[in-house]
């Protein structure tokens, strides 16, 4: 299954969009109930499918919709439910617990949304680089084209109604994947993220809620979603995301004034070991390649497209590497075919 | 804000403890804060009063915790172990208990987005964009920026008539 994706890397790491540098990319997350029938924790197998079957109906009568296709998280194999998870095309929680639960994919990956998921919808529209605009105007789009089609729980008070208090109002979470290596390695990223929460914006990690941020990748979000405006929530967190986007560049700038010999040395040996490892965990890899990207960016390391780039970044993780194999793997035996791996795509880099 | 003990989870437990008339603030996560509990009570089983204290245990508190949702089945208690509500409906039977908790929350129990796109929230979802862009207005007017204002001004003028042409319609 999936294997039409395979070969791109997905939205998330097209590199494609403004500030791409830093801001790898930003996500909108709009939740949304339908009226009257139980919220997903307590739905019954009959009334979820009765709500699959009002879906895929109005989903055929509109054009965004009509585009994406329908699966039920039962029908997907654990391997293949990993791998959208690591596209960033579905939650972890949606991928562990299949019962009940379905997904609508666009071909280009941009659109997806979670059928039971904690909410009955969750549409999410992924946009490479720092670009709420365009991913806001067409998830706002699908939400319109549903929302012309079934009846969606909504107090004119408090607005969309959802299982959890914390989402209601707006539904709306906005996020960005922001890339801040020299902010970690000057160690001035935990001030700024203090500084971050107490504006009442979240930092997550790589995957999401409840993940270690590895590679040095951030996820801020919005936490409130009642009393502001959907423009508001998004203006409000660009400009956090502006903010966070100048002060790497600024710690980027200071180490390449005050210590480039440094960090030079670390950025070469990074490379050095992702051209020689036999055996290395995605873990350790990616933390590697954060600073190989971090030298592309400032133009030490030449000779590396940003494309194959983000496609070691997509592949090395491990469903990716058990689909490319075609075959299932052990946790020993995919370290060192991501080493085998790193070696072959990495083998033309002169250090 | 993370826990004062543990440094590692959220706090979600707010105490003041006041020690020899000093006032001390402390924040704990779940965890930590029934640990410090235990303590506490095997101290001076302040605990229990702590407890009834935070949980305000009048009879009709009570009630409206066992109080049960007739569309879901879930109930406040329910609620409360898991976080989530079980239908729409929950939102009107536990109304007076979830808006001090929105409130908590979010700061506001005012919805200011988006309405659902059906002709019955047209009209006021029409006056919403307007109020929003009237603030905006305000906004970019003390900032000076003048051409951002006209255009904000224009938009309004745009939805004013709008609602003007429904008016005529109905």
């Amino acid at each position: 299954m999936f294997e039409e994706l395979l070969q791109g890397v997905g939205e998330w790491l097209k590199g494609r969009g403004p500030d791409s540098d830093i801001v790898i990319s930003t996500r909108i997350r709009i939740a949304r109930n339908l009226d009257i029938f139980p919220f997903p924790n307590r739905i019954s197998t009959s009334e979820a499918d009765k709500l699959f079957r009002n879906l895929q109906e109005a989903a055929g009568k509109s054009k965004t919709l009509k585009q994406l296709k329908f699966f039920r998280m039962e029908d997907i194999e654990p391997l293949d439910r990993e791998f959208l998870v690591e596209r960033h095309l579905i939650s972890q929680e949606h991928a562990l617990w299949p019962k009940n639960k379905a997904v609508m994919l666009s071909e280009d990956e941009i659109i997806s949304i979670m059928v039971n998921e904690e909410d009955h919808l969750r549409i999410q529209v992924i946009k490479s680089g720092f670009d709420f605009v365009t991913g806001y105007r067409l998830a706002s789009k699908v939400e319109d084209e549903i929302a012309r089609k079934v009846k969606f729980a909504f107090h004119s008070d408090i607005g969309f109604l959802t299982a959890c208090p914390t989402n209601v109002g707006t539904g709306l979470r906005v996020s960005a994947m922001v890339h801040l290596p020299a902010l970690i390695i000057t160690k001035r990223v935990n001030k700024i993220l203090e500084f971050v929460s107490k504006l009442s914006f979240a930092a997550r990690g790589f995957l999401g809620e409840g993940t270690q941020a590895i590679g040095n990748f951030f996820q801020i979000s919005n936490q409130v979603t009642l009393g502001l405006g959907e423009e508001e929530i998004i203006d409000n967190l660009s400009s956090v995301i502006r903010q966070l986007r100048r002060q790497e560049i600024e710690a980027r700038r200071y180490m390449m004034t005050k210590f480039r010999y440094s960090l030079e040395d670390r950025i070469w040996r990074a490379l050095g070991i992702l051209k020689t490892a036999r055996i290395i965990s995605s873990q350790e890899t990616l933390q590697h390649l954060s600073l190989l990207r971090l030298g592309m960016d400032l133009g030490i390391i030449k000779g590396l497209s940003k494309e194959l780039l983000n496609n070691i970044y997509i592949s090395i993780q491990p469903a990716h590497l058990q689909k490319l194999q075609e075959r299932k793997l052990s946790h020993a035996e995919r370290d060192i075919i991501r080493g085998n791996l790193l070696r072959e795509k990495l083998g033309g880099i002169s250090v | 804000m993370l826990c004062d003990i543990c440094g590692k989870r959220p706090a979600t437990v707010h105490l003041t403890e006041i020690i020899n008339g000093k006032v001390k603030e402390v924040h704990l996560c779940e965890e930590c804060a029934r640990k410090k509990s235990e303590q506490l009570q095997v101290q001076f089983n302040i605990a229990d009063f702590l407890y009834d204290f935070v949980n305000a245990s009048s009879l009709e508190a009570e009630k409206q915790e066992k109080e049960i949702c007739p569309n879901c089945g879930l109930s406040y208690l329910g609620f409360k172990k898991q976080g989530k509500f079980g239908c729409s409906r929950c939102y009107d039977v536990f109304k007076p208990k979830i808006l001090p908790l929105l409130q908590k929350i979010h700061g506001s129990i005012q919805h200011r987005g988006k309405y659902p796109s059906v002709k019955e929230y047209r009209h006021l979802s029409l006056r919403q964009k307007i109020e929003n862009l009237k603030e905006y207005l305000a906004r970019a007017i003390k900032l000076e920026e003048y051409e951002e204002a006209a255009r904000l001004r224009d938009q309004i003028r745009e939805l004013e008539k709008k609602i003007q042409k429904d008016k005529g319609n109905v």
